[in-house]
């Protein structure tokens, strides 16, 4: 068993635990949302470099 | 005594901040209605929008609004302790510190103007910007603890969300989008006042200067009902711009008539002339003198979600504007 990384409660670990999830979740979000706007911005243009 | 807080407050542990509360932080009924009059803009614009790329502006616009209120939460953290409606907020009830709230409405106002101009267009990023600024520093710092023609002046900033939905599915902003901005600009003073008639003892106590506390009540429902006469012409102004059509004529010209009613009661009414007229539970549940005021304050949030529903509803119906002047 780990021990916590601060002198914090059971409730404070949990919360922390939550907030670090949400955040991961949204840059998770984040990213694919540029990939995917990027890749309709382009559209058919990716052809024509070529 | 101020120091000896302060020592206790360093000594204690920090309150355990769920993610929820950061999602507090956001105003989610503000985003609510800013998701809503943004769309109706989008839609509005008549201009094909990829529909990926049409709900990131949504997304932008939404997430740009929670910013603007992180902000508000950060910098009004005193006031909001001082009132019954807002003092169990994340940052006065000692949930989320201070300077996280700042860091993410900071953070969060950057990513929704950058990926708004990357997504959409830069008009419409631009817009967006300026609606942030206008909430969180010419509003929340300027106006509101300055004038009592905060939330007139402040009322831009809520109003814009339809002009940045119209920019970001067009790339312009014509008169008709400009209109809608109007409509909820020349909304917003009736709207809040008749919540402030009896809410007052609360911006009183915060020492927010908002016209029934410093102008009276008398006063506050006069220019409750010249608000409302000046309102009404923008409301039902669509049906004759090519933007509404018969529904929204009707719902328009039935729902001020319904408006223009309760502001007449209301200014003939003692509303927010006695104290402790609202009761505890919630924004609507008041005293008998101050019904008139509630009743506006209702009424108000249905007629605006009806004008901007039926505008909505007629473009996605594929109605025909009526184009009364063309």
């Amino acid at each position: 068993m780990t021990l916590p990384p601060f002198n914090e409660s059971e409730e404070q670990a949990r919360a922390r635990r939550g907030r670090n999830i949400a955040l991961a979740l949204g840059l998770i979000l984040f990213v694919i949302l540029v990939f995917v706007v990027t890749i309709v911005r382009l559209g058919g243009n990716v052809a024509n470099v070529f | 005594m101020a120091m000896a807080t302060a020592q206790t407050t360093t000594k204690t542990a920090p309150a355990a901040a769920r993610w929820q509360d950061y999602i507090q932080l956001l105003k989610p009924r503000v985003m609510s209605l800013v998701v809503f009059t943004g769309l109706t803009g989008l839609v509005c614009a008549g201009k094909p929008v990829n529909p990926i790329l049409g709900a990131v502006a949504i997304l932008c616009i939404a997430v740009g609004a929670g910013a603007s209120g992180a902000l508000n939460m950060w910098y009004d953290a005193d006031i909001d302790a001082k009132m019954r409606r807002t003092r169990g907020r994340p940052v006065p009830s000692g949930k989320v510190q201070g300077a996280d709230a700042l860091a993410m409405g900071i953070v969060l106002s950057i990513f929704s103007v950058m990926l708004m101009g990357m997504a959409l267009n830069w008009l419409a990023a631009g817009l967006l910007a300026f609606t942030i600024f206008f909430y969180a520093v010419v509003y929340t710092v300027w106006l509101k603890r300055w004038t009592a023609q905060n939330i007139v002046i402040g009322g831009l900033a809520g109003a814009l969300p339809p002009v940045i939905g119209w920019a970001a599915a067009s790339g312009a902003a014509p008169l008709n989008a400009w209109l809608l901005c109007a409509i909820i600009f020349m909304w917003t003073p009736p709207h809040f006042w008749a919540l402030s008639l009896y809410t007052r003892e609360d911006y009183a106590k915060a020492g927010v200067p908002m016209m029934p506390v410093v102008a009276g009540a008398a006063s506050t429902r006069r220019q409750i009902l010249t608000y409302s006469l000046l309102f009404l012409p923008f409301a039902i102004a669509p049906a004759f711009t090519g933007l509404g059509g018969l529904a929204y004529l009707a719902v328009s010209i039935l729902g001020g008539a319904v408006f223009l009613l309760l502001a007449v009661r209301l200014a003939r009414s003692q509303a927010g002339e006695a104290s402790g007229e609202r009761n505890d539970d919630g924004l609507y549940d008041v005293r008998a003198g101050a019904r008139d005021a509630r009743n506006l304050f209702a009424f108000s949030i249905l007629y605006l979600a009806l004008l901007f529903a039926t505008l909505l509803g007629e473009r996605l119906a594929g109605a025909r504007a009526l184009e009364l002047f063309h």
